[in-house]
């Protein structure tokens, strides 16, 4: 076997700290289907963007074929014969497939392109790795997967030996996926290699010669795939270094608030990303939804709250539906929201700490007499409820984009919590934010719990599933595959097993997360 | 009413739309190879005004009734190049705002001008008093002859054919050469250009300097295609009537011309008309009240064309 690819002892530090890659080595053979995996934020992606250049490693060596080298640009890389295909296609869809294939490489005649060749060898990319495109029609018209396969045949054209796949299957329907594998096997015959990233076991193992395992931003190793089970790898990829402590009462969960009926939802590209999704979450309890990121959560938490539109099913309020309806309705009921993209959803962050707070109760007659802000009366409240959840900021004047990551999500939480809501939805409601922050806002949502709110959360964050949650919904492919009640008899390893669709409960059980009423 | 038909159905009418619609189709094509790079250039107005003091002051200074006129063209597209290299460096690398850029080389085209030709002439209005140079106009043999055709095509301005020229040149540049592809790819998707290679910010530079020294030829084709002066303030809006026809042309170089053709019949008219009884400034407002409709309606078919596919 000749090692193709070799990396030794890298760390990438981001620059807002963030350690995404911590002294990772890996060795790739020349032919092989390799494997990368590893929980969200593992730190493979960060990885396979040192090896595309799109990132610089702050310490480590590269080799590729043996050779010591340094991988300065997306252009080095190709130089090198690294090829990317990037989650997000990278093409021009009011181009045709031939214009995006020698984009970059035209093929000339005098002064001209020269359209015939481009077409050319688009074609005979296409027949000699069967990877047939029809090479004049426009980016826009076609298949996902066709996108895909003009996308490696990009890759091919400029010399790639070895192809980097980010998760390639995310957005491809089960049909695609198997044309997508025919094809990189038949790459891999004819001489390729190949480095796979995915969290989806059953893919890894169908597909790939061997298995290098990440977690928390290291290597943990790269194992044949023979005799490794899907249990094995879940085993490894699904575990905690540091075991977080939440201290809390049992629940005593009270009368069902949220009840979610057999949702649907299909992506615009035609995938089904939830399919038919049920529970209930009472008062006095937190449920926690968890899934591998890219399962439906993100989907199902949206529809909920109202940011996205479409699909079928229901979510009933106290029995009033909220899909479809507009967000102010699903508040003025009693929802309040933290959602997982605080700049966007949850802060204007040009405004004041004050106005950010008082968005929301604005209609409050404490707040807005008949014509004008009761100015005395939000300057009092406002700034106490910034002193209240220790916002860090001069003045409650102060602009929220200057703030810390922390302290900007403490205002989203101060202004959610401050909402007399009977629901609270918490999406991500700690990422990347600082240790302490992020305890204080996990406090906030058990006393709240204990004071009688439904809460349900959405976290990618295992620590915060098992510890922060009373009971959890495990999300794969879209479905439900689990319910435990009662989160503290569950372990990481089992959760890891129902996460990465090793196992899956029996539909009795996991009609469990279906209250009587 | 009759008066109106005289004054459009004549056939140099049709001749005046050739003339009038010039300077705003260079610079409607200085904007559409802006916009085919994905860049904005608002400042338009204000190149082709530097552009045309240029062109005078440099033709001016040869006197040389042979080549001075062509010295001040050249001379003219050399500072809209470096006004359009000016604007690139402001939004490619200070990041300012494109809009505010562009607008800032208006305000100052406008009034620079002024002061340059004060202190070159020592008038605030015109550059008259200074002997300049014309660009030459040119007959064509065969089609001057034909009745009719060769009043309409024959004896333009040589900038007006070159105008023409340009737009299937840029057709051609655009669609045809690696480079045009790669300034679309540019504009298109500037992710996906990068991603193969594609020095993104050096195409875009380069669209600027193109936009530049297009709409550069439109302004001194103001001040050197009949007259040989230089007024302050003489594009009077061509610039942005020819962003509106860069929009309403879809960024198409022929798209363009069409709609450049279309203002210029409206300002055409409106020269025309002076000789009506209608007061004045209405018939003046004509060519920017135009502009307004002709916007709003494609503006109008466009967002209701967007609704039928998303509701489809």
């Amino acid at each position: 076997m000749e090692e193709i690819l070799r990396v030794e002892h890298l760390t990438k530090v981001y620059e807002n700290g963030i350690l995404a890659n911590d002294n990772v080595s890996i060795s790739v053979n020349r032919g092989e289907i390799h494997a990368i995996c590893g929980e969200n934020g593992a730190g493979k992606s960060t990885l396979m963007k040192v090896l595309f250049g799109l990132e610089q490693p702050e310490q480590g060596d590269i080799f590729v074929k043996g050779e010591p080298v340094r991988i300065q640009s997306p252009s080095a890389a190709i130089k090198l014969g690294i090829g990317m295909v990037h989650q997000h296609f990278m093409l021009v869809d009011r181009l045709t497939v031939a214009e995006n294939v020698v984009l970059g490489n035209e093929p000339r005649r005098g002064i001209l392109i020269d359209r015939e060749a481009a077409c050319r060898v688009t074609e005979e990319l296409g027949r000699k790795y069967n990877l047939e495109v029809d090479p004049t029609a426009l980016v826009a018209d076609i298949s996902v997967g066709l996108k895909q396969r003009v996308e490696i045949i990009k890759a091919l054209l400029r010399g790639a030996e070895i192809l980097i796949l980010d998760e390639p299957t995310a957005v491809l329907t089960s049909q695609e996926t198997r044309e997508l594998f025919e094809e990189l096997r038949h790459l891999r015959d004819a001489g390729h290699t190949i480095l796979f990233i995915s969290h989806k076991l059953d893919e890894v193992k169908a597909l790939c010669n061997r298995v290098t395992i990440m977690r928390g931003g290291r290597t943990l190793g790269t194992y044949e795939l023979e005799g490794l089970s899907k249990s094995d790898i879940s085993r490894m990829m699904v575990g905690r270094d540091v075991v977080l402590k939440i201290e809390k009462e049992p629940a005593s969960p009270g009368a069902v608030e949220l009840s979610v009926r057999g949702v649907e939802y299909w992506s615009e590209l035609g995938k089904k990303m939830i399919d038919g999704v049920s529970f209930d979450v009472r008062r006095g309890e937190i449920l926690c939804i968890a899934g591998v990121e890219g399962n439906g959560q993100r989907e199902l938490v949206e529809l909920i709250t109202g940011l996205r539109s479409g699909g079928a099913g229901s979510a009933k309020l106290r029995g009033t539906e909220l899909l479809g309806r507009p967000i102010r309705a699903a508040r003025k009921l009693g929802m309040a929201h933290i959602p997982s993209d605080r700049m966007v959803y949850g802060v204007a962050s040009s405004q004041s700490v004050k106005f950010n707070i008082l968005a929301g109760k604005v209609e409050d007659a404490r707040y807005t007499g008949k014509l004008l802000f009761r100015d005395r009366a939000i300057d009092r409240d406002m700034e106490a409820l910034a002193r209240a959840y220790t916002v860090k900021c001069t003045s409650a004047d102060q602009t929220v984009g200057m703030l810390s990551g922390g302290n900007i999500q403490k205002v989203v939480v101060a202004r959610e919590m401050s909402q007399e809501a009977t629901l609270l939805v918490a999406d991500q409601p700690t990422r990347g934010i600082d240790v302490g922050a992020a305890e204080f806002i996990r406090r906030r949502i058990v006393e709240m719990r204990d004071a009688g709110v439904a809460i349900l959360l959405i976290t990618a964050d295992l620590n915060e599933a098992l510890e922060l949650s009373d009971s959890i919904v495990i999300l794969h492919g879209g479905k439900v595959v689990a319910y435990f009640a009662d989160t503290r008899a569950l372990t990481e390893e089992e959760m890891g097993y129902y996460m990465l669709g090793v196992k899956s409960q029996t539909p009795e059980e996991v009609e469990g997360a279906v209250h009587a009423s | 009413m009759s008066a109106f038909f005289e004054a459009v159905g004549n056939v140099a009418f049709a001749a005046q739309i050739l003339r009038v619609a010039t300077p705003i189709l260079l610079a409607a094509l200085g904007a559409t190879i802006a916009s085919q790079a994905g860049c904005l250039n608002m400042g338009l107005e204000g190149i082709m005004l530097f552009a045309a003091l240029t062109g005078v002051y440099v033709s001016s200074m040869t006197q040389n009734a042979s080549w001075g006129a062509w010295a001040g063209l050249l001379a003219a597209l050399a500072v809209g190049a470096l006004l359009g290299a000016l604007l690139a460096y402001l939004v490619l690398h200070l990041k300012t705002d494109a809009t505010l850029a562009g607008v800032a080389i208006n305000v100052i085209g406008s009034n620079a001008t002024v002061f340059l030709m004060y202190v070159w002439t020592g008038s605030p209005g015109t550059s008259a008093s200074q002997k300049s140079y014309v660009l030459p106009t040119v007959s064509i043999p065969v089609i001057r002859d034909i009745p009719v055709v060769g009043t309409v095509f024959s004896g333009q301005n040589v900038v007006t054919y070159m105008a023409f020229a340009l737009v299937a040149a840029l057709a051609f540049f655009l669609y045809r050469t690696p480079l045009g592809l790669r300034i679309r790819g540019v504009g298109l998707n500037p992710g996906a250009a990068d991603s193969v290679g594609i020095n993104v910010v050096g195409v875009k530079y380069l669209a600027y300097v193109l936009s530049g020294v297009l709409a550069a030829m439109g302004g001194a084709f103001m001040s050197m295609g009949y007259v040989s002066w230089f007024a302050r303030d003489m594009t009077a809006g061509r610039g942005f009537i020819a962003l509106a026809a860069q929009a309403m042309g879809r960024s198409t170089p022929v798209g363009s011309m069409l709609s450049s053709i279309f203002f210029g019949f409206t300002m055409a008219l409106s020269n025309s008309m002076q000789s009506l009884s209608i007061p004045f400034e209405l018939i003046e407002a004509m060519p920017y009240a135009c502009t307004i409709l002709a916007l709003s309606a494609y503006a109008y078919q466009q967002t209701r064309k967007k609704k039928q596919s998303s509701g489809g």
